[in-house]
């Protein structure tokens, strides 16, 4: 089986495999080929594909260099996942700055990505915490970019896919905690607008928002969903134990046909049902409230053979409930969305990154099957909304979106492309910056 | 606590076993031939929990060095209570089936190499009247196949090599446990294709881990190998010899 592929399975790659198993070791010499970073391959679409060139495997460069245990700073290779940091500082009292809903990625992509988590609207990107870093170049030379010096590598790298080398190690700030435990609270919601006010009534006291959205439901019951709202547990709570390894995996492929539109508002009715009151407290480990599907090995492929998209988006505030009804709309009646969408506000806290995904506003993100056409020809009518909001789309979701749209809603590309290693490339970018 | 010496550190198997004892709390001394990659393996198990990390620079292939930074090892790093031994090289046998240098090099990083350190080990061992050695053979030791006969023969003599030491040291109270991984996905078979009996080097290293402190005689890595390699041994070599394995 090839593994070498992305996280949504689509589209298909075909890539000589290089590994790096040392951050003192050069580059892998890939000929005429151009080369790209692979981590731990959990972007959805085609940004960490390099279909025909070449990819360099960096899950060799697992290693730790220093820990900072009164400060909070972590320094490790770039091929380290967050799962395996976890395990490391957890016990220590302290978490990570930021984290995605996996913790199945490494370092190196939480920066080439500038992930954000649940906790955006405090904390911002995983790039507004990283120290310092070193980028290897195809032309041999090791630069060690923090935001003072070469603070515009650094910029160019952090949410810069991939493209302006090789991060071999980095070091970034870690965040202080008492336990493993979050207090959290679930709460029912009916529209946007209920959405949105629970989003403003939360970002004060809650460092962790976010809420699942069902995006099968219409009528009464339209944008409907479950606002989750969650701290870390005060020092009163002693337990530090880490989380264990996934014990499910999917065994195969399911077919195609398993998820269709019953089965989607089926589980989305159940999803919502289950919670009886409207309001749950709860106290429960990171791992579930961070990780819910990191429990199963492979999910992805619940979506079979032809894979799946995520479709992830950011609209501004201004006007951004409006544009979210009208999208949320379009996707019901569409009847193409699937289980767990997924609705957050991102706060105002700029990232360093040149080419970072969010931006003040509502961002949402769902997983559709790939159904062909009807499927890329109704992301196409979500782009024109998006981008008539003044939204752009995140990079590391795609696979699909057209190089205008790409180059309307990120208008620094080209800036960007001027620190892109001559030897580097990836399936996304070509796509990109295509000529029309 | 324990101190433990890892020759070969930088070999994935080492390396994750090495990661094992970090962070139980020991003390490692690694052995291995490049300073800077040595570093790094030293600097992740200080972070990942180890009591302290020395590490000395050594091309293994110099079976005369062996013994002389052995004692210099002693005499800076105190007492070995493991050491663990897994340096090693996999041929692409086509390539090297027509060679005799390439042959002799097999032979000797797997072979010799192999007896002379394992030789410096048991007479410093002997003396200490305790401890334990384990050293990496293979499953591909158990039977001659015209796919690698050549590592498996050097493999083979480290192999016999090892269980014969295990009867000297007896006596003296020390240890001496064989380990014999199937195929591992690691750097030296970066060349192969990866079928369903790849194991990662992180479920070997737990393999052995437990191998020396259960002191296991000889211990197939992952388990199942015990099976295949007992069905191997048991087919005729009549229809042995025209299979492709």
């Amino acid at each position: 089986m090839n593994r070498f592929q992305s996280w949504g399975r689509f589209p298909k790659a075909e890539q000589d495999i290089h590994a790096m198993r040392w951050k003192d070791g050069m580059l892998p010499d890939t000929g005429e080929k151009s080369v790209l970073p692979f981590g731990l391959g959990r972007s959805y679409g085609d940004s960490c594909l390099n279909n025909g060139q070449s990819l360099v495997e960096t899950s060799g460069l697992n290693r730790f260099i220093a820990f900072d245990e009164n400060a909070g700073t972590l320094c490790c290779e770039a091929g380290v996942p967050l799962d395996e940091i976890l395990k490391l500082v957890v016990p220590k009292g302290w978490f990570l700055p930021t984290t995605p809903g996996t913790k199945f990625i490494t370092v190196g992509g939480a920066i080439a990505n500038d992930i954000h988590g649940k906790n955006h609207h405090v904390a911002g990107t995983f790039g507004c915490h990283v120290k310092a870093f070193e980028l290897l170049r195809s032309d041999g030379s090791r630069t060690r970019c923090t935001p003072r010096t070469n603070s515009v590598l650094f910029k160019a790298t952090i949410g810069g896919l991939g493209l302006t080398g090789l991060i071999t190690w980095a070091e970034f700030r870690l965040k202080k905690i008492n336990n493993a435990w979050i207090e959290m609270e679930s709460i029912k919601f009916e529209g946007i607008g209920e959405f949105m006010k629970l989003s403003r009534e939360s970002d004060q006291d809650w460092e962790y928002t976010v809420s699942w959205i069902d995006c099968a439901a219409r009528g009464k019951a339209f944008a409907r969903g479950i606002f989750m709202r969650g701290n870390h547990a005060p020092a009163s709570v002693m337990s530090r134990k880490v989380h264990a390894e996934p014990k499910l995996t999917t065994p195969f492929n399911c077919p195609n046909m398993m998820l269709n539109s019953f089965s989607i508002k089926a589980f989305n009715t159940v999803y919502y049902s289950k919670q009886r009151a409207k309001k749950v407290r709860a106290r429960t480990h990171y791992d579930p409230f961070f990780y819910p599907l990191d429990a199963v090995n492979e999910w992805n492929r619940i979506y079979g053979r032809r894979g799946f998209f995520q479709y992830q988006f950011v609209v501004p505030f201004e006007g951004g409930s409006e544009t979210m009804e009208k999208i949320l709309e379009k996707i019901t009646v569409s009847k193409q969305g699937s289980f767990l969408s997924v609705i957050k506000t991102f706060g105002d806290k700029k990232s360093p990154g040149m080419l970072s995904f969010p931006k003040p506003g509502i961002t949402l993100a769902l997983d559709f099957p790939n159904r062909g056409k009807s499927t890329t020809q109704l992301f196409d009518d979500l782009d024109q909304i998006v981008d008539s909001a003044g939204g752009s789309v995140y990079p590391a979701k795609d696979a699909r979106m057209s190089p205008d749209f790409f180059q309307k809603a990120y208008p620094q590309w080209e800036a960007f492309s001027e620190f892109i290693d001559p030897q580097f490339s990836s399936s996304f970018w070509r796509r990109v910056t295509a000529q029309a | 606590m324990k101190t433990i010496l890892i020759v070969g550190a930088y070999s994935s198997i080492a390396e994750e076993t090495a990661k094992v004892y970090a962070a139980q709390g020991n003390r490692l001394i690694l052995w291995g031939r490049s300073e800077d990659r040595l570093k790094s393996v030293q600097q992740n198990l200080k972070v990942l929990g180890a009591d302290d990390v020395h590490w000395f620079e050594i091309d293994l292939n110099n079976c005369a060095d062996h013994a002389p930074l052995l004692e210099k090892t002693i005499q800076k790093a105190g007492n070995i209570d493991i050491a663990l031994v897994a340096h090693g090289t996999l041929p692409d046998q086509s390539a090297v089936e027509s060679d005799f240098s390439v042959i002799e090099e097999v032979i000797h990083t797997n072979f010799l190499t192999y007896a002379s350190l394992l030789t410096a080990l048991a007479n410093y061992l002997e003396k200490q009247k305790r401890g334990t050695i384990a050293a990496i053979s293979s499953v591909a030791a158990d039977r001659g196949r015209k796919s690698n006969y050549i590592y498996g023969a050097a493999k083979a003599g480290a192999s016999t090599f090892i269980d014969g030491l295990r009867g000297r040291m007896a006596s003296f109270g020390v240890h001496v446990v064989n380990i014999k991984p199937g195929m591992v996905d690691t750097p030296m078979t970066a060349h192969l294709e990866k079928g369903a009996l790849f194991a990662q080097p992180k479920v070997i290293a737990t393999g052995i881990v437990s191998a020396i402190s259960k002191k296991k005689h000889t211990v197939y890595l992952p388990g199942y190998w015990r099976l295949i390699m007992f069905i191997t041994r048991s087919i005729p070599e009549f229809i042995f010899k025209k299979t492709n394995f």
